[in-house]
């Protein structure tokens, strides 16, 4: 990226809604109630650490299983007529356009126990408890944050000049090589932002796991969410930590997406 | 050139396609011997690069066969061709350096890693790069770019090198090099180069033989001096250098009349008193005083060009271009000669010069003196004359009662004008329709290849009666 002067409103803009907010959640992380420099806050904090850890797992696990499903999917999307790409991506586009409560709700009430899925697999001899574990809450994540890993990899995809792929061909390929030695790497972009788009929005999101997940399955954006009404101070310091990781992450994947160097 | 029995390498047999129901490439047929420059020059949209995409197997053709060694190899998917292709953008692999660029067809072919290694070496040292090979595609010049997909197809040594339109993304000056270079790498390494471009001077400067198309067939095929010096047509005289082409009629075997005077010419076998069209180079006019000349002229504008003066000359209502070391003066009158020799006759694009249509009344009105005729689908309204319903009528239309409707409706839509060419006083236009051909004059330069509403003037028409109605 090269670097851009940002035009004096943005600067303001970022200033009042971004830095001082930021310095602000800093200040706050690092005093007591009475607002005297103090680390207990951290110490506090330290008590959620399994529960950080479980909600980087499932952020992680919902992002991979993202990918693994958006993936091909992208691809296929690419290979349609230009008419069929644009239906299929409105298709994906049109949950988006629904509450994200609504939906959330609409999955507790597929899963529940006598819901619809209980009642037909029921039907077949399975009988089972579909809601209230981790598993729930990962298929919520998946289906809230698919379209920001489709999106972005069938953007970059769709953009692979058509003659690179006849040009592999002239060379030698067939269809396989085609896909392993030019689509494929050449789509790297495409999943880097695929990926920061699911990984991190899924790490700190809070909600889903109340609804679908069991009592063990507590997200840490949950915990920010309940414990910020009582204790600011512990809030701020979780949400601390927690954006020193997503930027830990955000700079291993620009690592990853330089070492491509990608033109 | 020397023209000896080469073998055949690539035969193109009667080749037909059709994209969304337009004919690209109109039955053609097309022998390539080996070791042989070919340039398909054409026009944007005359189907060489179609040409060049069914033999490098990227589109199937409609009809016909593609032979490679005399083995048909149709249906065969681009990787299992033995041949490699310079693409019009370069086409390289953006996440490749140079040296992978370069190997990419060679490890797909599984060779060793320091076999590899020797011959992209040996390649990038062919075009000139040595030392570039960990640089990134992006790092590269045009020039450089285009040296990278030349090594790219050449060290996969197929016999058969397709190149399309390589030099276009580049500069004049880089583009001569280049020219020059490319023409070494093929005699260097004595293989077939199939080279398509829109760029004349380009496909005489390099080829051994140069293949013109127009519209979908090819026009003439010969060598760089064959087709400059005797192209078969107008269309080719005109696309291939600077040229005089005048209207004029062969009176007997070697005599030609063109601009009111007889002149001698070297050509027979036209017949006698036949239209034909005549090509006079703009350096073979020699200029002389009046009284010397064959034909005499004002000159109206003189350019000069560094190595000779550009000079326009109206000679009665005709513009004449003369290339000359001499100069005239503005104003003055010159006389002009050509050697016979230089005077080169051909046939006439269309067998007819007046349009005719041959229609039957549709519907007429006697009170307001108009009739209608269907023509190709359409209905014409023809005002100001009377026919009874039914009449069968042959209307004869000069070019000049054709015109491109101004306003976008016009008497027939969506007419391909299939060549514009000037003959010294106005342009002469060829535009077809569904089911036929048409001669049109303008003084306006239309763009070829491109789709126009045409206008009839009945009023420069002559009317035939070929049948009365007949009662019951």
């Amino acid at each position: 990226m090269k670097s851009r002067k940002p035009s004096i409103p943005y600067i303001i803009w970022m200033v009042i809604f971004t830095m001082i907010p930021i310095v602000m959640i800093g200040f706050t992380a690092f005093t007591d109630s009475q607002g005297n420099f103090s680390l207990e806050a951290f110490s506090k904090a330290f008590f959620y650490t399994d529960v950080f850890i479980h909600s980087l797992w499932i952020a992680l696990l919902s992002t991979a299983i993202c990918l693994l499903l958006a993936y091909p999917l992208a691809y296929l999307i690419t290979r349609m007529k230009k008419s069929s790409q644009n239906t299929v991506i409105m298709l994906l586009m049109i949950p988006m356009w629904m509450n994200f409560l609504l939906r959330i709700y609409a999955w507790v009430t597929l899963l529940q126990d006598n819901g619809p899925i209980d009642l037909a697999l029921s039907l077949l001899g399975i009988h089972g408890t579909y809601i209230g574990n981790s598993a729930a809450v990962v298929l919520g994540m998946v289906y809230e944050y698919l379209p920001f890993m489709v999106l972005p990899i069938y953007t970059v995809m769709s953009k692979i000049d058509y003659s690179l792929i006849e040009a592999a061909q002239d060379l030698g390929s067939n269809n396989l090589a085609v896909f392993g030695k030019v689509v494929a790497p050449l789509s790297v972009p495409g999943i880097i932002s695929g990926v920061t788009m699911v990984f991190v929005p899924s790490a700190s999101t809070f909600l889903v796991a109340q609804y679908l997940g069991g009592t063990d399955d507590i997200m840490i954006g949950d915990v920010i969410d309940k414990i910020f009404w009582t204790d600011q101070n512990t809030g701020s310091a979780i949400s601390l930590i927690l954006m020193v990781f997503i930027f830990v992450f955000l700079i291993i994947m620009n690592l990853f997406g330089d070492e491509e160097a990608i033109a | 050139m020397e023209q000896t029995a080469k073998k055949t390498i690539v035969s193109l047999k009667d080749i037909f396609i059709r994209f969304d129901g337009e004919v690209i490439l109109n039955h053609i047929n097309l022998d390539i011997h080996e070791k042989e420059f070919v340039t398909i020059l054409g026009p944007s949209g005359c189907g060489k690069t179609t040409t060049l995409r069914i033999i490098g197997g990227f589109v199937e053709p409609e009809s016909g066969d593609i032979l490679f060694d005399g083995k048909r190899i149709n249906g065969t998917p681009p990787n299992k061709r033995n041949v490699n292709t310079v693409f019009q953008k370069y086409s390289l692999f953006p996440h490749l350096n140079v040296y992978e660029n370069v190997a990419f067809g060679l490890k797909l072919k599984k060779l060793p890693k320091n076999e590899i290694k020797k011959k992209v070496s040996h390649m990038l040292a062919t075009v000139d790069l040595k030392g570039y090979e960990k640089r990134p595609i992006s790092k590269l010049s045009g020039g450089q770019q285009q040296r990278v997909a030349i090594a790219r197809a050449l060290v996969c040594d197929p016999p058969i090198i397709l190149l399309d339109e390589p030099l276009g993304a580049l500069d004049l000056k880089l583009r001569k090099s280049m020219q020059l270079e490319l023409k070494e790498i093929q005699q260097k390494t004595q293989k077939t180069f199939i080279y398509v471009t829109h760029d004349q001077e380009e496909a005489l400067t390099m080829s051994d033989r140069v293949i013109v198309m127009n519209n979908g067939v090819i026009e003439q095929e010969g060598t760089p001096e064959d087709i400059y010096n005797e192209p078969v047509n107008a269309f080719v005289a005109d696309f291939i250098g600077e040229a005089n082409i005048l209207n004029g009629t062969m009176i007997d075997d070697c005599r030609i009349k063109i601009l009111g005077k007889e002149l001698e010419c070297v050509d027979k076998g036209f017949g006698k008193n036949t239209p034909v069209d005549v090509v006079i180079r703009p350096e073979d006019i020699e200029i002389t005083s009046p009284e010397n000349g064959q034909l005499t002229g004002i000159v109206e504008k003189s350019t000069f060009k560094g190595v000779h003066y550009e000079m326009s000359v109206k000679c009665g209502k005709c513009e004449i271009l003369i290339h000359s070391t001499k100069s005239a003066e503005i104003g003055s009158e010159i006389g002009m000669r050509v050697i016979p020799f230089n005077i080169q006759i051909m046939n006439k694009l269309l067998p007819f010069y007046d349009n005719v249509i041959e229609a039957e009344v549709s519907y007429s009105n006697e009170a307001e003196n108009y009739f209608e005729f269907e023509l190709e689908g359409t209905t014409i309204t023809v005002k100001d004359k009377f026919f009874a319903d039914g009449t069968k009528l042959k209307i004869t239309l000069p070019p000049d009662a054709l015109s491109l409707a101004g306003d976008g409706v016009g008497d027939l839509k969506d007419l391909y004008i299939e060549s514009v060419i000037y003959k010294g006083e106005h342009n002469e236009i060829i535009l077809e329709s569904d089911e036929r051909k048409w001669l049109m004059l303008s003084d306006t330069d239309e763009q070829v290849a491109t789709y126009v509403p045409l206008s009839f003037d009945f009023s420069k028409a002559a009317f035939e009666v070929v049948n009365e109605v007949k009662e019951g």
